[in-house]
């Protein structure tokens, strides 16, 4: 057993959990939160993603003692249903999702995502092959490219208007 | 937020809760002092069981238990069963093998469960599972579905002569014999439609708890039917009466057909759940649901079309042999028969077609129905066929299928089904003028200016949706009905909950579904609220498959609507001293016609409850039941054209372009519709390119997880461009006919069409591998060269 310490969505949490505890069994056994998903357990679907440190991770496939220590964001600490984060908003605008079962990955993949190339500088190419570690069997992922898309191009406009 | 009605591409009421996280699946459940399952699989395709020793596995720690068949035999719990009778051509029933939920004798599948651990963690669960010894005595396999049916191959099931399941046909073999003996010219092709996994991305999962007290079992599965999986635990597998059975399935993570089944494991957790005096849970990981979700497709057919001098269909000769793994799964029996043969007239006036369907057993995974079920495997046969003709006898493939189209309604086609409505010319001139057909040329030849070779492919899809007719699936085999029912409770406040017996995966019932409701009555759809999922709440359903929960269900809805209108008229008739015939509704009020008299529908509902002032003899309150039974199969049918790109140097193929024009009868929410056909149509990209569950002679699975698994990714297909045409169907109230299912059934030979085309040669199998692809552009270059 080890002690794991983390900030789990702005809050300091710690737990002592099995050495082999996956980080994602301990976000969603220890914690509770079952936002993140396990679709694969191989590191291909990336239901599981979630940020570490600023920088999306595939949480079934990193041990919770990797994350000691560590400042980890779910999809439920981005917002929340009274005040969205413009890509779940996006999601949802455009139909961005079905079952809902790869959408959390999908939306911390995208927030991630439109971090690194900055808002407003994604293309539908640059999209879809930025997606290729998460799997959407419903969507055909049309419209995860149109909501992600948007998205990017809104928070670019409230970046602008911020200025 | 609005009053959203027939049309409107309302957002959808559930999304809030998946976008932020709060969805409910069933792994997110939890009952106190849950334990876990974990299944100990063979690793052989086809063994003797010759021992299972738990002793080490039950003194790891943890472990409450380590269950086996014999145990499972001996409380009396049955085997699994198909659902639906096929007879042979010779009259003789189908031949069943049992199918027990964990097998003590003879296992013949890898990945076929014999024991079950059941312990404090799923580590520890999964732990003790390894350390359960199983003695196996292995026996030949067979794997290839028409080896199977060779004199001498090794045989799965005592029941079954010969791996034969039923040789089964439909048609008239003389008429169509005859057909090809004056023909002009014949198409011949053998065809193999290949075999895929649903792949849900939300794994299988069960959470039983037995309460011992009421003798009383709580399931939390994931189901596309949670009321047929109660009637079946109950009735065919006697695990507990279906009043001490709740089953709820909360939200699911898609089911592509994969959910419908009633599998081993979920039956192995309610049962194991009494015996062990816990509540047990299990998650599939993605291995055991390539090894154990009901697999789909894989078709073996030979097919020959006659045509005569003027290019006219006179008959259509089909031979299947379908795959069906090594038990019947529920619903397997039906596919590659009514949901196959039925269509193979597609959307053209055939006057004679004769097919025979083998259905074999194998050591495989059990097939069963995946999205479209039968009906992509006729059209993919159908369409490639139809090309082929097309470029045999030198016309354009649109105007060959043009010249053979169907254009009176209805059609009796000579496979049972009755085309209701239709216009398929109107699909197909939508789908050629949105992809530029005729400035296709331009294309091909720029493309060729850079090293590649671009092709166009068409694929003219029917298929037969809102399953289905009760009385008329029963006469053909089905061991159920397929009606729908409906309750709408209005509130004493006016608020409404419909409580459906249709299942929602990802399909948006919640919004589509409040959307109807919003239109009858002009309330908001926040007023509304469907409830599904649930036998407690609901008391029988026939769930979500088929494209069914439109032209089914929601005509459920309207049935019921149309009682609690008339009682709302009648209560606001006698409240406003009013005829019954001069109340309207409209926008959430009830008017009399002509003056200013009105009453909200929240005031009318108010009166229902409090009783103090009705019409003479009326009972309180508000409450409408209903059960549908569709009078006909729906008819969706479009055209699809697939442009495609090939690198001849790599056989690496880029779809360029993809337009679906479809008719669906009557939509309710165009971007929910829409989202369907995006998704089906990238299933069907994903067959034709990129998807093929490979097994090895020993019956390995050689794609048992994402890494061997081909599945469509955001780079492997374009941005669809889709139309729609509407034909109302004229068999249910809404004229809605379906678009579940046709994005997947009609893609596949639209994508193979194309690169046959771009490639120029037509002996190309899906998937189209770059190295199938490559080696066909080898082949084409030297040949070319001699």
């Amino acid at each position: 057993m080890s002690k794991v310490s983390m900030v789990l969505n702005g809050k300091t949490v710690s737990a002592d959990v099995e050495d082999r505890t996956l980080l994602v069994s301990f976000i969603r056994e220890t914690r509770g939160l079952t936002g993140t998903h396990v679709g694969c357990d191989t590191s291909q679907c990336g239901a599981c993603v979630v940020h570490v440190d600023g920088k999306a991770v595939k949480s079934c496939t990193m041990l919770a003692a990797q994350a000691d220590g560590c400042d980890v964001v779910t999809l439920e600490g981005i917002g929340s249903a009274d005040s969205l984060h413009p890509v779940q908003a996006a999601f949802r605008e455009h139909h961005g999702l079905q079952c809902g079962f790869c959408t959390p990955g999908m939306i911390m993949t995208a927030v991630d995502m439109i971090n690194r190339h900055g808002a407003g500088n994604l293309d539908e190419a640059t999209i879809r092959h930025e997606l290729e570690g998460n799997i959407c069997r419903c969507t055909g992922y049309h419209n995860i490219v149109k909501a992600i898309k948007a998205a990017s191009d809104q928070m670019a406009g409230m970046a602008q208007a911020a200025e | 937020m609005a009053v959203e009605g027939i049309g409107a591409r309302a957002l959808r009421k559930e999304d809030k809760r998946f976008i932020t996280g709060k969805g409910r699946y069933t792994d997110d459940m939890t009952m106190p002092g849950m334990g876990f399952a974990a299944f100990v699989r063979s690793p052989h395709a086809h063994a003797k069981v010759t021992g299972i020793d738990a002793s080490a596995a039950l003194a790891m720690p943890g472990v409450d238990a380590v269950l086996t068949g014999d145990q499972l035999i001996g409380d009396g719990i049955g085997n699994l069963i198909c659902g639906w009778m096929i007879h042979s051509k010779d009259g003789s029933p189908m031949k069943m093998g049992g199918w027990r939920a964990l097998e003590p004798e003879i296992v013949r599948h890898v990945g076929q469960a014999v024991a079950v651990v059941v312990a404090d963690t799923q580590a520890q669960a999964r732990d003790a599972a390894d350390a359960v010894v199983v003695d196996y005595e292995e026996l030949p396999a067979v794997i290839d579905p028409l080896a199977a049916l060779e004199p001498g191959a090794p045989q799965l099931h005592p029941e079954a002569e010969g791996n034969l399941i039923y040789d089964w046909e439909i048609g008239d073999e003389a008429a169509t014999n005859a057909a090809f003996e004056k023909a002009a010219h014949v198409t011949r092709m053998e065809i193999h439609n290949n075999r895929l996994v649903p792949n849900a991305m939300e794994p299988r999962a069960a959470l039983a708890g037995y309460d011992a007290a009421e003798e009383h079992y709580t399931l939390y599965t994931t189901s596309q039917n949670p009321h047929v999986a109660r009637l079946v635990l109950s009735a065919f597998y006697n695990v507990a009466p279906e009043h001490k059975l709740r089953v709820i399935a909360p939200d699911v993570g898609g089911g592509f057909g994969s959910k419908i089944y009633i599998y081993p494991e979920e039956m192995v957790c309610l049962w194991a759940s009494k015996r062990v005096g816990r509540p047990v849970k299990w998650v599939s990981d993605r291995t055991e649901a390539f090894l154990t979700d009901a697999h789909g497709r894989d078709h073996r057919s030979e097919a020959e079309l006659a045509l005569d001098a003027d290019n006219r269909i006179l008959g259509f000769r089909v031979k299947t042999v379908a795959n069906l793994g090594a038990y019947m799964s529920l619903f397997s029996s039906s596919v590659p028969t009514y949901l196959y043969a039925t269509l193979l007239s597609g959307q053209y006036d055939i006057p004679a077609i004769h097919a025979n369907v083998k259905t074999v057993y194998t050591n495989t995974t059990p097939v069963d129905a995946y999205r479209g079920a039968g009906r992509p495997e006729a059209t993919y046969l159908l369409e490639r066929v139809m090309e082929t003709a097309a470029r045999e006898v030198g016309l354009s493939p649109a105007e060959f299928r043009r010249k053979n189209f169907i254009r009176t309604f209805p059609h009796q086609t000579p496979v049972i089904m009755c085309y209701d409505a239709g216009n398929y010319d109107a699909t197909l001139d939508a789908a050629l003028k949105a992809a530029d057909y005729d400035g296709f040329a331009a294309r091909k030849a720029e493309a060729a200016s850079r090293g590649k070779l671009r092709g166009i492919g068409l694929s003219c899809y029917i298929e037969a949706c809102g399953i289905a007719p009760s009385a008329a699936v029963g006469s053909l085999g089905a061991g159920v009905g397929l009606w729908e029912s409906a309750e709408v409770r209005v509130n004493p406040v006016g608020t409404i909950e419909v409580l459906t017996g249709s299942h929602s995966h990802g399909q948006g019932h919640e919004t589509t579904f409040a959307q109807l409701i919003s239109e009858r009555f002009g309330l908001d759809t926040d007023a509304v609220s469907i409830v599904h999922g649930d036998t407690d709440k609901v008391q029988f359903g026939m769930g979500t498959y088929g494209s069914r929960s439109g032209a089914v269900g929601m005509s459920a809805i309207v049935k019921a609507l149309d009682k609690v209108e008339a009682k709302a008229k009648k209560i606001a008739a006698h409240l406003m001293e009013a005829a019954e015939g001069d109340i309207q509704i409209e926008g959430g009020e009830l008017k009399v016609a002509g003056t200013d008299k009105k009453l909200s529908f929240t005031e009318v509902a108010l009166a229902a409850y409090t009783a103090h002032n009705l019409p003479e003899g009326m009972e309180p309150g508000l409450k409408e039941g209903a059960f549908y039974d569709p009078t006909n199969f729906t008819f969706p049918a479009g055209t699809y054209v697939c442009e495609v790109e090939v690198d001849p140097d790599t056989g690496k193929t880029e779809v360029v372009s993809f337009v679906a024009a479809d008719d669906f009868g009557n939509i309710i929410n165009p971007m929910i519709v829409e989202g369907q056909v995006h998704g089906g149509i990238t299933q069907g990209i994903g067959q034709a390119l990129l998807e093929n569950a490979s097994y090895d002679e020993n019956g390995q699975l050689l794609t048992a997880s994402y890494m061997d698994y081909c599945m469509p990714r955001a780079d492997d297909v374009p941005s669809y461009q889709l139309s729609t045409h509407v034909t109302e169907c004229p068999g249910n109230p809404l004229g809605m006919k379906g678009c579940g299912e046709a994005g997947a059934i009609g893609s596949p030979p639209a994508v193979i069409n194309a690169i046959t085309d771009a490639i120029g040669n037509n002996g190309l199998s899906m998937p189209a591998s770059p190295e199938k692809v490559w080696a066909l552009c080898q082949a084409g270059m030297r040949q070319a060269a001699e």
